[in-house]
């Protein structure tokens, strides 16, 4: 589904502080499979990950997602070049193709829980009722109905990354991209969201998660593991 | 509802609980917001509306009004030029006017005294404006007294007190008979104040002007179009000195919502990251900055229009009357009639809303033209 062909990227280019986060990586992520990148921190799997979800561009090299629609471009049946897109496409490809779960959640502090779960679908101009029983249902799904009014300053570890969860999927993503999931839980609740993401594999999404806890990338659900060190990829992949 | 109706009822949902989150701080700049909106609104509506009362008081005005100067200064004018006035060609009519002021040291206040020639208004008798009336104390049919020139009590009984519609020029009015007036003052019978002349066509006055101040080179013709300016300037004047009061107060305004809506907090810049890693355009984040601002400047643009227009039309602007309406203790009392100058709430509503809308737009776009990826590493 998603093809990174000898991606490089590097920030500051031309600039004393320049820094090369990614490079060189050539790797296939498989559609509904769980693919693992792991390494230590600094190892360029956040900048991966972030190339990957058409947040940021890579130097050079080519990224091709396959099965992907966006507004204004040619229905892409084959291989779409993502990289060369202009930020309105790519941003149409994100919001569309990607939910993302962040390490710290980035949820918006002094908002409701339910808006957050909504916040990404506002720019689409959906019907608001069905968006908020949509962002209810996945609330439920949860079990976080009985905090959804509240702001989510009040809320535990685990419910927030429950809420930012549920936020990655209210736009109903084929790729679900998740940094560093389990670095604030405890190995209860991370094992707890490692069954959470068995089910969304069983659904059929495709799972892309960066982390060096190996409670992760140990996991039975894992279909493939790429390490990285230093921006580079190292040892063979593993699956 | 279209697609981009949607967006934009659901992006202001998001901006107005965008703003809630910050109560104090956006109450604070929302309540000195509309009080610089309501102290601007209140002096255009009052200005405008004592100008427009003015003119229309003045309408009846005579088109010409002769008075004799005598060293510079303003003497009482011999009735013998009313007909040589009255002799000119264009000339409709010619009518000497008797008035002068007053001082009462009892009540400390000054009144403006004319005589009328009206029969209805017999000899003992007077018509006084509401505001001398309030500070008299008196009512129809009672009775005032006024000290002459020579000590002696002239007394007159209240016949009617004045219309409010006038009350901006008449408040402060006694109206007398001619030979009360001229006993009140010591008058020579053959001398009025000054004359006014009525014309038949209006384009005369100028040649006539110059026929009178030839024939008589102590006389000082005024045309009612300098009266008129000599009103829009005096409350133009007393506006001016409102608005340089004011200035302070925008200025110090302008310097606040400025270090509010220019510069972005690292939290706001962190959310904004983050909005558009979760699938926000630069465009949807632009749509939100616009609306936080365009919510907070209309809110106080019209509570500050609305409270404006109470203060001055339906409680006669008591924080203004000291500065702005006439001099002394005899501050009228009266309710304009509201006027709302199109053009001036237009220009109020563009120095009032735009800059502000304008300097929150600026640090959004600044901040939501980074990568996305940015909210990735935060």
């Amino acid at each position: 589904m998603i093809e990174v062909a000898n991606v490089t990227k590097t920030y500051h280019a031309g600039r004393p502080n320049a820094y090369t986060a990614v490079d060189g990586v050539s790797l296939a992520i498989e559609r509904g499979r769980l693919t693992v990148l792991k390494g230590p921190s600094g190892s360029g799997k956040t900048t991966l990950l972030s190339l990957v979800g058409c947040m940021a561009r890579p130097s050079s090299g080519r990224i091709h997602l396959r099965g992907v629609k966006a507004a204004g471009l040619p229905a892409a049946g084959g291989a779409l070049e993502i990289t060369s897109l202009p930020e309105r496409f790519l941003t149409e490809i994100r919001r569309a193709t990607f939910g993302f779960i962040f390490q710290h959640f980035n949820l918006i502090k002094g908002v409701s829980t339910l808006e957050n779960v909504m916040l990404p679908a506002y720019p689409l101009g959906g019907d608001p009722a069905a968006l908020r029983r949509r962002a209810g249902e996945l609330l439920e799904r949860f079990g976080l109905s009985r905090h959804a009014r509240e702001p989510i300053d009040r809320l535990s570890g685990g419910e927030l990354q429950r809420v930012a969860i549920a936020r990655a999927l209210v736009n109903d993503p084929a790729v679900l991209i998740a940094d560093e999931p389990t670095a604030h839980l405890d190995s209860h609740l991370s094992e707890a969201f490692m069954a959470l993401m068995g089910t969304f594999k069983e659904g059929g999404r495709t799972l892309l998660i960066a982390s060096h806890d190996p409670l992760v990338y140990d996991s039975p659900l894992v279909d493939a593991t790429h390490e990285l060190r230093d921006g580079r990829l190292c040892g063979k992949a593993s699956a | 509802m279209p697609g981009t109706l949607r967006r934009t009822r659901s992006i202001l949902d998001f901006a107005l609980a965008s703003l809630l989150r910050r109560k104090g701080r956006n109450a604070a700049l929302l309540g000195v917001y509309t009080l610089v909106v309501f102290v601007a609104a209140s002096l255009v509506f009052f200005t405008q509306a004592v100008k427009r009362e003015a003119h229309q008081v003045l309408a009846d005005a005579p088109g010409l009004v002769v008075q004799r100067t005598l060293a510079g200064r303003q003497d009482l004018v011999p009735l013998a030029w009313a007909d040589w006035v009255r002799g000119l060609r264009g000339v409709r009519s010619v009518r000497p006017r008797w008035w002068g002021y007053y001082y009462d040291g009892a009540f400390g206040a000054n009144f403006t005294v004319q005589a009328s020639e009206d029969a209805a208004l017999p000899a003992g008798s007077a018509r006084i404006g509401a505001g001398a009336a309030r500070i008299l104390r008196v009512k129809e049919g009672d009775l005032i007294t006024l000290r002459g020139h020579d000590n002696l009590p002239l007394l007159l009984t209240v016949q009617g007190i004045l219309s409010s519609d006038s009350e901006l020029v008449a408040s402060d009015l006694l109206l007398l008979p001619r030979e009360d007036f001229q006993t009140l003052f010591g008058l020579p019978p053959d001398q009025a104040t000054d004359l006014a002349v009525d014309v038949a066509n209006p384009r005369e006055l100028p040649t006539l002007a110059a026929k009178i101040a030839e024939r008589y080179p102590e006389a000082r013709p005024i045309l009612h179009s300098e009266i008129l300016r000599t009103y829009d300037a005096i409350f133009d004047w007393r506006g001016g000195l409102l608005v340089a009061v004011l200035m302070i107060a925008v200025l110090c305004f302008a310097i606040f919502a400025w270090d509010r809506a220019a510069g972005l907090s690292a939290e706001e810049r962190r959310e904004i990251g983050i909005l558009k890693s979760i699938g926000w355009e630069t465009s949807d984040v632009l749509l939100l900055k616009l609306l936080e601002g365009l919510a907070v400047s209309l809110t106080a643009f019209l509570s500050g229009c609305v409270l404006a227009y109470g203060h001055v039309f339906l409680f006669s602007a008591p924080l203004f009357e000291g500065a702005l309406k006439g001099w002394s203790v005899l501050y009228p009392r009266y309710r304009l009639v509201p006027v709302v100058d199109g053009y001036q709430l237009s220009l109020l509503f563009l120095l009032a809303v735009v800059p502000y809308t304008a300097a929150t737009l600026i640090p959004g776009w600044r901040a939501a033209t980074v990568d996305p990826d940015a909210a990735m590493r935060s």
